[in-house]
């Protein structure tokens, strides 16, 4: 039974609607979208994904707005113990992403005088789009699990990239989880309870919580913006675009080995910005690091946002519109070989650093079909190159392979331990 | 003690103090081993030596089994019956070199058993498995069953208070002759006693905050920081003062009091199962933190008797686990198992290091193996009582 069914609350998504329709009509809304098309974006909002399918979900799913990653290790060295926590995983990711508490007893079905299987937190909250995205770290093929001889090249070790700050207690892992939902508190409750069935088999190494997407990955989302105030992920790879996910995202047959066929990459990168200095600086120069206009998000000298970027185009005193070292220059296909990535990022908060700033910034993701020849080349340029850096920092790093998606009667990762 | 909420003191009170006398129990322990005498079998002779544990008898028949103890060696040595699960069947602490203890034990079920002789008190002890034939299909319903697992408890409880009270007697002589080099030694060796049955000491609301309370805690004008952590303060940090020996010897008429209070309690199996529970809560939030010992830094002393208390509950409702839940048994040994291993690796002597020598790295291994033990142990209460 789902949450919602079970606390009756099938009127909510009209009231929603409702709601929607106000905000839009008045004078103070940021929003260009139509009433109509608001109301029905966010009663989509609530809907349950599939879990089960050709690839995961969370990847060419349209970004939701809410993020809680995390990445574990492994504790145990016993891999039947570690196979049948990912059975038991997919189970509950299953239920948990159709609505439902993570197991049938659910918060209050149980023994009172046992802890409930389910906190409850999430009672009467709709599935809301949530998504669990399971990916493997490179430590994992140690040896410890006899799976030394199934390390996918794509795995290895990311390059030290100038400038990066790497805490180790924000990098790395054995296992990642990606929870991404339209509700903060539905996908704070998955990691929760997968956390909680792992202990004494995985234990919790990093997580992070991004409160907004800063990319869309369908052309039927409008493009949000980061903490530095600019549209992000203008470009990016699109759901509706399978040519580019053929090619950019999906590891193909013969990229590596068999069981990550299907599957992907998936990059994590902790990046501070420094908002306050960046609150300093000139629209005029914010506009010239990033290479887009701020409002439209539109590439300089063209009126819309999906307007393609003329890198050649000189302004009148000769030099290039877009500059040499602007970020969507560095970070453009045309300089990387026709390298792209699936963008999925989000923008975070950790409170305060102590000296009186924000700990704000991005929490970049991105799948690709090759991290080595797609993100790290392009990171490499930014590093060295990208203006941004002077107002970004580079705090923590993931690589993880993604495994395809779950079959029928299949698990997690079923491809490398079935 | 646990940080001190508005709502923890009153539920362990309700919970627990207002309590009934004890129905009486048979079975084997300590006090029956006086001069009873033991029934049917003549009695198994266990040779203990600082270096060997022989026993005359591998096997007895189930039912009364009577053990004498001679200890042929240097040091003071304990004997033990475990059943499944390190389950206590029955035990003999303290017996001293040269001297002969007779222990009898109520045994009523077939099966492998395990005895240890334990020389110097510490460790697993020398092992062996020892086998009990006949009714093994004893038929008896869940209702005895935990009838006897309280019982079991109750016999651990007084056990640990029997050894606790001298041991406290010698740690407060030696405050009060000021001999503070042999008090700090002393101390974490007193304390180990306490922890063990943490949640029943808790359970006397009035009691606990005078002897285990923290200077910091939230005090009632003109109530005085009194108890452990006091002496603890003094001993470590301020030097003895003049009041040390009133508080020293009012913390040792507290665990008579404390003492005298146990004889009277009587515990349900839900709260051995949320005891056993507790204890590792205590585990996680006062002593992978260093917030317990935090002058002594002698918090993996307390954090190794805190598991030791858990499995010691847990083992108690052990039949009854295995009766309802075939997995979660393995589970739990596996689990104290892991916790004993890495423990024992932060072993200095007869005791462990310091807090203050840990890293951060250390301490994340501890909490992660703890959170590993916590789940399963959690799941007892709700195992032992399902239908």
């Amino acid at each position: 039974m789902s949450r919602r069914r079970l606390f009756g609350l099938a009127g909510a998504g009209a009231a929603l609607a409702g709601a929607g329709a106000a905000i839009a009509g008045s004078v103070v809304s940021r929003s260009a979208e139509p009433a109509m098309q608001a109301a029905a974006r966010e009663e989509a909002a609530r809907d349950p994904v599939p879990f089960r399918g050709q690839h995961q979900a969370g990847i060419v799913t349209p970004a939701q707005d809410r993020m809680h990653f995390v990445a574990l290790d492994v504790t145990t060295t016993d891999r039947a113990a570690l196979v049948d926590l990912l059975r038991r995983w997919t189970r509950a990711a299953e239920r948990m992403t159709a609505g439902a508490e993570v197991s049938p007893l659910g918060a209050l079905g149980g023994n009172p005088d046992a802890p409930p299987a389910d906190n409850g937190e999430a009672l009467g909250l709709p599935a809301s789009q949530l998504t669990l995205t399971l990916g493997l770290g490179g430590s994992l093929f140690d040896g410890r699990f006899g799976l030394a001889g199934a390390k996918p090249a794509g795995l290895a070790e990311l390059p030290h990239f100038q400038l990066d700050q790497l805490d180790p207690r924000r990098s790395g892992g054995d296992l990642c989880i990606q929870a991404c939902a339209n509700d903060p508190q539905v996908a704070v409750h998955a990691i929760r309870h997968l956390v909680r069935m792992g202990f004494g088999t995985t234990s919790v190494r990093w997580s992070q919580l991004g409160f907004g997407r800063t990319s869309s990955t369908s052309t039927a989302q409008l493009t949000p913006r980061n903490l530095f105030g600019f549209k992000d992920g203008t470009n990016n790879i699109k759901a509706e675009d399978p040519a580019a996910l053929r090619d950019h995202v999906w590891v193909a047959p013969g990229d590596g080995p068999d069981w990550l066929t299907g599957g992907s990459y998936l990059v994590s990168r902790r990046i501070r910005m420094h908002i306050e200095i960046w609150d300093r600086t000139s629209l005029t120069e914010q506009e010239s690091i990033i290479g887009r206009q701020k409002g439209s998000g539109a590439p300089p000298g063209k009126p819309g946002e999906f307007d393609p970027s003329d890198f050649a185009m000189a302004a009148n005193d000769g030099r290039p519109l877009i500059g040499e070292n602007a970020h969507i220059r560095l970070a453009s296909a045309a300089a990387n070989g026709g390298a792209r990535l699936l963008r999925r990022g989000y923008n975070f908060v950790d409170g305060a650093d102590g000296s009186g700033h924000l700990d704000a910034g991005l929490f970049f993701i991105c799948f690709a079909r090759d991290p080595h020849r797609q993100f790290v080349p392009m990171q490499r340029a930014l590093a060295s190159q990208d203006k941004l850096m002077e107002y970004v920092e580079h705090t923590g790093s993931g690589l993880f392979a993604v495994p395809p998606g779950v079959g029928p009667d299949g698990f997690w990762a079923e491809s490398l331990f079935g | 003690m646990p940080r001190p909420t508005a709502r923890s003191v009153p539920v362990s009170l309700a919970s627990l103090a207002s309590l009934a006398l004890l129905a009486g129990c048979s079975g084997g322990g300590p006090e029956s081993s006086g001069g009873g005498t033991a029934e049917g079998a003549g009695s198994i002779t266990v040779n203990a030596s600082d270096t060997a544990c022989e026993l005359t008898e591998q096997e007895a028949p189930a039912g009364k089994i009577t053990f004498e103890i001679a200890n042929k060696g240097s040091k003071v040595t304990e004997f033990y019956l475990y059943g499944t699960g390190d389950r206590i069947m029955g035990e003999v602490e303290n017996i001293g070199p040269g001297l002969t203890r007779r222990l009898i034990v109520e045994a009523p079920d077939g099966g492998t058993y395990t005895t240890a002789c334990k020389p110097g008190m510490v460790g697993d002890g020398i092992r062996a498995p020892f086998t009990v034939s006949g009714r093994a299909n004893r038929s008896v319903d869940t209702n005895a069953r935990l009838a006897e697992a309280t019982a079991s408890y109750k016999r651990y409880v007084t056990s640990q208070i029997e050894a606790l009270v001298p041991k406290t007697e010698e740690f407060v002589t030696t405050v009060k002759a000021g001999n503070v080099a042999a008090a700090k030694a002393q101390f974490p060796v007193a304390r180990t006693y306490w922890e063990r049955i943490e949640p029943v000491a808790e359970s006397f609301g009035d009691l606990d905050p005078k002897m285990d309370g923290r200077e910091d805690d939230e005090r009632t004008p003109g109530e005085q920081f009194t108890g452990y952590h006091r002496l603890e303060k003094d001993l470590w940090v301020d030097g003895l003062k003049a009041d040390s020996p009133a508080i020293a010897d009012q913390l040792l008429a507290d665990m008579k009091v404390l003492q005298a209070r146990v004889a009277g309690v009587e515990l349900t199996p839900v709260q051995l199962a949320n005891g056993a529970k507790e204890l590792l809560d205590e585990v996680a939030t006062g002593k992978i933190t260093g917030e317990e010992d935090r002058y002594s830094h002698t918090d993996l002393w307390d954090f190794k008797a805190n598991v030791e208390g858990s499995q010691a509950a847990v083992a108690a409702l052990r039949p009854v686990i295995d009766e309802k839940d075939k997995n979660l048994g393995p589970t739990l040994d596996q689990r104290f198992a892991a916790v004993d291993t890495l423990l024992e690796g932060y072993r200095d002597g007869d005791g462990f290091k310091l807090y203050t020598q840990l890293t951060s790295d250390d301490t994340k291994k501890m909490a992660a193996t703890v959170d590993a033990l916590g789940e399963p142990v959690s799941q007892v209460a709700g195992v032992v009582t399902a239908p």
